[in-house]
């Protein structure tokens, strides 16, 4: 993993996209390199859902191009394929059936298995693996709906690991979790990071991402307005023009509306992971 | 998890304790005890009576309404994996009319069962169950989101509308029309050997088929979204589901008519024995509708005996009551969740 480290694995190239006539993405061009944590920063409509939708293969692009390692990922790569190198832990999920842990995360081997759906020893050991990872191992054989949000989050998330995807996608990963469970997560995937995967993770909350990440992109009206390291994002103007609100820089965070001051999350970046 | 295995085992005896009843019950009672002598090789035993009624009229039948049943059953558990709705069924979506309304039209219109030495009734089934479902189905979503209860909703329509006209057909073709309404409710016919042998074909290769889907159909049960972000070509697959399902629903209706609620009912049970995993769920399907099929047609027999039912209003019968209890565990769950 060491090897790769650094390299540009997933890169848009003047990226536009929409559902229809109606366009949400508008020429967006950013490489995203392995071993790092990159935060998509925006207000709600800003489009970083459909740019997540775009990097997992979901949306094909209306102009330009996603590339994953140098391949087009649409043109150039199969479903079952793209889906061995880039995984998505959606917001939300509703399964249709009760499923257990242990069910779900098997799922994450579907593109590595035949259309019969039977698992080998490597499928059965990736998955294991990965819910050790995400310390879910012991909570295999339950329901997940009997799950606390923290727990069935990462249930979720540990399918997504046993895809073997270097590329991983998250859509609101702390949504619905407390916290505690937040700055687990957020902690997890760092390492995640470390070991060479590539994370992506879209968020609107500011403190998770200034902690949680090595770079934000900030998306406004479906532009990229602003790229760099958190604290560089956070205050720049384009960041302030994007969300309304005023952002000083001091020993923490200090989020204020004009007139009001709503948070301060200095407790919050004393929390210790 | 821990279930499937016996689970697995318990619907094949079942089915098989369903099959034994079937051909020992009728007009002419045979012991139950004296077809299994019989089965295990000790013919002699069997009066030669007896003998010809299990070989030329009940082992014929019974093979079609296993055939029917596990048709029906798997056909169930791929509408209601594809579709994310758990009151999905050939019956209720209107599959099985069209199916039944092109068959009856044929017939009609005096196509011969075999053509160039090819079954074409099941062809025919098929074509008018796959014509069925694409109405319901572009009905159901004319509204965007495919809703659970607008889709049963489109399938009653679909399917009340298509009886009606097969009905008509019915009663315009004059002496058969007895006949043909009997059918329609779902009755297993007595078949040539040939027909027999074609949908006994038809129902292997169907459940080979139905089986290699088992990984889409489990990925689906997440939702087509992480289904697709998966690997899975979700509407290549919801084409190849659609497509499968028509032809299961339409070889189970050539060889018996539209037999309602087996492919709600089985699914449903195997869930409840086995778990949603559509490795398991598939044979398991086939194998609890084959055991519904042949049961609901051994209790047509004797219910009003010398007289039968169709089988079709066994199976109403009881998946009318079944359905209900769904519908309003479905409305309770949607009540307090979303």
């Amino acid at each position: 993993m060491a090897a790769v480290c650094g390299r540009p694995m997933i890169s848009c190239r003047g990226l536009s996209a929409g559902y229809g006539a109606h366009s949400v993405l508008h020429r967006v061009s950013f490489a995203l390199r392995s071993g790092t944590v990159t935060g998509i920063l925006g207000p709600n409509g800003s489009g970083k859902s459909t740019l997540l939708r775009c990097l997992a293969r979901l949306l094909p692009p209306s102009a330009g191009s996603v590339e994953f390692d140098g391949t087009d990922l649409f043109r150039d790569l199969a479903p079952r394929a793209a889906a061995r190198r880039i995984a998505l832990v959606p917001q939300e999920e509703a399964p249709a059936h009760a499923l257990t842990v242990r069910e779900v995360v098997e799922l994450g081997r579907t593109p590595h298995i035949g259309r019969f759906g039977w698992l080998h020893r490597r499928d059965r050991i990736a998955a294991g693996h990965a819910m050790r990872e995400m310390d879910i191992h012991r909570a295999a054989e339950r329901l997940l709906d009997e799950l606390s949000g923290g727990e069935r989050k990462r249930a979720v998330v540990a399918r997504a690991l046993a895809q073997e995807a270097g590329v991983l996608l998250l859509d609101e990963p702390t949504a619905h979790l407390d916290v505690r469970h937040a700055l687990d997560l957020l902690g997890l995937l760092r390492r995640l990071a470390r070991r060479g995967r590539t994370v992506v993770i879209a968020s609107h909350e500011f403190w998770q991402l200034a902690r949680g990440c090595d770079r934000l992109l900030l998306l406004d009206r479906g532009r990229l307005a602003a790229d760099g390291t958190p604290r560089r994002v956070l205050g720049s103007r384009a960041c302030a023009r994007a969300f309304g609100v005023r952002i000083r820089r001091g020993q923490g965070l200090t989020f204020d509306i004009p007139g009001r001051r709503v948070q301060s999350d200095r407790r919050m970046s004393n929390v210790k992971t | 998890m821990s279930g499937r295995g016996p689970g697995l085992a318990g619907l094949a005896v079942a089915a098989v304790l369903a099959a034994v009843l079937a051909v020992s019950v009728g007009p002419a009672g045979i012991p139950a005890a004296e077809v299994v002598r019989w089965a295990g090789g000790g013919g002699a035993s069997l009066p030669e009576a007896h003998r010809l009624i299990l070989t030329e009229v009940r082992l014929p039948r019974a093979l079609t309404g296993a055939c029917v049943g596990a048709l029906l059953g798997v056909s169930g558990a791929i509408l209601q994996g594809l579709l994310r709705n758990p009151l999905a069924e050939p019956y209720l979506l209107g599959v099985s009319s069209g199916a039944a309304l092109a068959v009856t039209a044929a017939v009609l219109l005096g196509l011969p069962a075999f053509v160039l030495g090819i079954y074409a009734m099941p062809l025919v089934a098929f074509a008018g169950a796959l014509v069925a479902l694409a109405a319901v189905y572009f009905l159901a979503r004319a509204r965007g989101r495919l809703q659970v209860t607008t889709l049963i909703l489109a399938g009653v329509v679909v399917s009340a509308f298509l009886s009606a006209v097969a009905m008509l057909f019915a009663f315009l073709s004059g002496p058969r029309y007895l006949e043909i309404l009997a059918w329609l409710m779902g009755r297993l016919e007595p078949l040539t050997a040939s027909a027999i042998e074609w949908t006994a074909a038809i129902t292997v290769l169907g459940m080979a088929l139905a089986w290699a889907q088992a990984r889409d159909l489990n990925a689906l049960i997440l939702g087509e979204e992480v289904a697709e972000s998966l690997g899975v070509g979700v509407e290549a697959a919801k084409r190849r589901l659609f497509i499968l399902s028509s032809l299961l629903t339409g070889a189970a209706v050539a060889a018996a008519g539209p037999i309602g609620f087996v492919g709600l009912i089985a699914p449903h049970i195997c869930r409840l024995i086995t778990g949603p995993d559509h490795r398991v769920l598939v044979p398991a399907s086939a194998l609890c509708g084959a055991a519904i099929v042949l049961f609901a047609d051994a209790v047509a027999r004797v219910v009003v005996a010398p007289s039968e039912l169709p089988a079709g209003v066994v199976t109403s019968l009881l998946g009318g009551p079944f359905f209900l209890v769904l519908l309003m565990r479905h409305a309770r769950m949607t009540g307090r969740v979303r």
